[in-house]
């Protein structure tokens, strides 16, 4: 891709930018939210056109004014958001819109032999082509993802935050996976925020800022915090606010706490302190928020304040959560900025309180860039949309405010931002609780660390444990 | 290298008994098919008479046959993500179109049918660009394409119109063995869609397009396209009907597609057979069922004598809880 530019509507979002990927190559695309990855990846794919720059495949010029065109000419994209359809099988899936066929009519057999075959040739045995996508984990849905690609006899895969809903443990199959694709002699586009990722397995990275090529080096030649300033064209060396200097009363307590899910949880959160909660996926993370905002009750035990039995009264008794998909289960992504702040407040009919002044004060302090209340929230990137859902909260000022992987899809620069506020809530007296595959995250953030398996809790660690000691304790090894 | 692996043999996991037959929701209905039939056995003979009889069934079979076609035409709308509210104008319509231009000759019969299968390609036509490329949302384009259709009705007629000959009414009327023609016509209608569903890649394209358009159209499906070419085939199954209808009247008649009622009833049809409304879940087996349900509970009412009240609420209470099944089943095994 030489000298791409793009604008909508009259704002530029990309202008000159060049990239060039070798065939075996994993290259990493990197930048902020806003940097223009995505436009530049969906200008590959034929979903955009460029308005300046020409793409060339093999050597050829290329254009492309639909997404089959650029599937055609040997470009696969993997979306961040799968493009999957649930109640469809693996097969159907995989040769959407191509189905082998014979006079219109398809060949079903070909279809599964075939995803059959690419399915082994990955090494994965633990489904079938027949499989319907709705029953795969969100791991296996990308190995779908990538099978198709592979069926495309693709040359180009484009892959955009792939490991953004995987667990911990996912990620070293995925990192599998993608040394298939090289091995076969692919060119991989790797789009991450997580500068781990990109050490360790690109060959080269590709940085952009504001539209703009910054610079495109190999991995070798560059150190972490290099990287992270050509980003964010500053310094993020302090990645981590400082942890609590002392921690207050007693904000949430449980004992005996169960549901179908969850079995005999004691949990105590304090005034002050982040308590960081690490598990493996499915060993009740998520659960264990739901049911202390009442989502999904806990129906034995004891809690105070009272245990809560919907999420109405959860909410009532000053608990709040920050869902994991914010998308779907925290934002109404058609309204405005404004109606998505005042979601909460009004919906306990205390909108009296957040005057216009107020809610502006708010949506500067939880540094929305810029703090504009009328837009609606889908056109937000992912970090600023957090702050809103943040917003949403701080409306109700609760005691509790419980956060399930708050920092997923989100760039360098806003991570750090919602680390920050997160930590001067907790100063100011709210007790915080935080779910996060991300270990450094957790580890960075938490003030103690409580670490679940199979619904139960199973240990509580120390403010900066090692990495070794959390996995170790989610994974159940037994060291003797 | 794994060992399954070298074995070639991938263990299918065989998931238990309720399951698989809830992936296909045309067993519920036809289990409730099963249930009413018994109910209405056990209720007809209580007072003496016989509802398994051949005359019943036959009965049935033909009540069924009209709202069966619409019904499966609907189904391939609804399965694409959309629906259609103009077929019950769309069949008064075709009886009218086909009576007129028959005018009693026999040898008017195939243009007869070419008009009709012309004027309701059109209007499906018509649906599918509205809805495509104006992008007005399918339940306001076609009630708009049906309120048009009305008016020109309305304009041109006040009763029944033209004449169809008597060698056209054996569609209607006539039975090979058991079977009426016009059961035998339906089965075919779908039989040829469930053949389009199963094995054709406009059939998977459908399920895609209802599933997710989005998703659709990024794999490169066409999904303009496939949904034009459903709305064709909709209402080209509305104009069949129109026919069968025309053919039991002897003439076309401006009120005989709302009379029946065919724009909701062959929604609730389908929705009835499990076929998800918003699209990509669901097929024919189901709508074949959820139209033979609502025929058995109209027989088992005219047996009883029920007053058409009584009917209608049965009939609500049927279609809301079966929905509500189906959205149970559903949601329990996400969880």
């Amino acid at each position: 891709m030489t000298g791409i530019g793009k604008s909508f509507l009259g704002v530029r979002v990309l202008s000159d930018v060049g990239l060039t990927v070798a065939a075996g190559e994993v290259h990493a695309l990197m930048g902020e939210n806003g940097a223009g990855k995505s436009t530049l990846m969906k200008i590959l794919a034929g979903v955009h056109a460029p308005d300046e720059g020409t793409i060339e495949i093999d050597g050829r010029p290329v254009s492309f004014g639909h997404p089959i065109q650029a599937q055609r000419a040997g470009v696969a994209i993997i979306y961040q958001e799968f493009n999957l359809l649930p109640e469809r099988s693996v097969a159907e899936n995989v040769f959407l819109g191509r189905e082998p066929a014979r006079a219109g009519l398809v060949d079903r057999t070909a279809m599964e032999t075939a995803t059959e075959r690419l399915l082994a040739e990955l090494g994965e045995e633990s489904f079938g082509p027949r499989d319907l996508v709705r029953r795969l984990s969100i791991a296996q849905q990308q190995v779908v993802e990538i099978v198709k690609a592979l069926s495309l006899d693709a040359r180009i895969v484009v892959m955009d935050e792939p490991t953004a809903a995987l667990a911990e443990h996912e990620v070293e199959l995925l990192y599998r996976l993608v040394r298939r694709l090289q091995e076969r002699g692919i060119a991989v586009l790797y789009i991450s925020h997580r500068l781990r990722e990109v050490f360790d397995l690109a060959d080269r990275v590709t940085v952009l800022k504001d539209g703009k090529h910054v610079t495109t080096v190999p991995v070798s030649e560059v150190s972490t915090d290099e990287l992270v300033r050509l980003m964010v064209g500053r310094d993020l060396s302090a990645y981590y606010p400082p942890r609590a200097t002392s921690v207050g009363e007693v904000r949430l307590r449980v004992t005996g706490g169960g549901n179908d899910k969850l079995h005999d949880i004691d949990l105590e959160l304090r005034a002050g302190e982040i308590v960081g909660i690490a598990g493996l996926q499915g060993s009740g993370r998520s659960e264990l928020a739901k049911a202390l905002f009442g989502a999904e009750p806990f129906t034995r035990g004891e809690m105070t304040p009272r245990r809560p039995r919907s999420v109405r009264e959860g909410v009532a008794a000053g608990i709040g959560l920050v869902t994991e998909d914010r998308k779907a289960e925290g934002l109404a992504l058609r309204q405005s900025v404004r109606d998505n702040a005042l979601l909460v407040a009004r919906a306990l009919g205390r909108q009296g309180r957040q005057g216009p002044q107020g809610l502006r004060e708010l949506l500067e302090r939880v540094r929305l860039t810029p703090p504009r209340e009328d837009q609606e929230v889908r056109y937000l990137s992912g970090g600023n949309q957090q702050k809103v859902v943040l917003a949403k909260w701080m409306t109700v000022a609760p005691a509790v405010l419980l956060f399930d992987e708050p920092t997923r899809g989100v760039d360098v620069g806003a991570k750090a931002a919602i680390h920050d506020l997160m930590r001067r809530l907790a100063a100011d007296g709210m007790a915080i609780m935080m779910i996060s595959s991300e270990l450094p995250e957790l580890i960075g953030m938490s003030d103690r660390i409580v670490v679940l398996r199979d619904g139960r809790v199973v240990g509580t660690l120390p403010p900066a444990p090692t990495e070794e000691a959390v996995m170790r304790l989610a994974a159940g090894e037994v060291t003797s | 290298m794994s060992e399954s692996e070298q074995i070639g043999a991938v263990p299918a996991r065989t998931p238990p008994f309720w399951r698989t037959r809830g992936s296909s929701p045309a067993g519920v209905v036809f289990l409730a098919l099963a249930g009413v039939i018994l109910i209405g056995w056990v209720l007809v003979a209580a007072r003496g008479g016989q509802f398994l009889s051949l005359e019943n069934l036959v009965g049935v079979q033909q009540r069924s046959a009209a709202l069966g076609i619409v019904a499966i035409g609907q189904t391939l709308a609804i399965l694409a993500g959309s629906l259609d509210l103009s077929v019950a104008y769309l069949i008064s319509l075709s009886s009218l179109v086909a009576a007129e231009t028959m005018a009693g000759r026999d040898g008017n019969i195939v243009i007869a049918v070419a008009a009709v299968a012309g004027i309701s390609a059109a209007v499906g036509l018509v649906n599918g660009l509205v809805i495509t490329k104006l992008r007005v949302h399918p339940f306001i384009a076609t009630f708009g394409v049906a309120l048009i259709i009305k008016g020109v009705l309305d304009h041109l007629y006040d009763g029944p119109a033209g004449k169809v000959p008597e060698s056209f009414q054996h569609l209607g009327y006539d039975r090979l063995g058991p079977l009426p023609v016009s059961a035998i016509l339906w089965a075919a209608v779908a039989v040829a869609a469930w053949f389009l569903l199963r094995r054709t890649t406009l059939g998977h394209r459908i399920y895609a397009v209802g599933g997710d358009q989005e998703v659709a159209r990024l794999s490169g499906v066409r999904t303009d396209r496939v949904l034009i070419v459903t709305h064709v085939l909709c209402s080209l199954c509305a104009g069949i009907a129109g026919l069968l209808l025309a053919s039991r009247l002897g003439a076309g008649a401006p009120t005989v597609g709302t009379d029946g009622g065919y724009d909701l009833e062959s929604i609730a049809a389908v929705v009835l057979g499990g076929t998800a409304l918003a699209g990509g879940r669901g097929g024919v087996g189901g709508t074949v069922g959820g139209v033979l349900l609502l025929a058995t509970l109209d027989s088992v009412f005219n047996q009883m004598e029920v007053n058409s009240f009584f009917k209608d609420v049965v009939r609500g209470v049927v279609i809301v809880t079966a929905v509500a099944i189906y959205a149970r089943r559903k949601h329990g095994r996400r969880a």
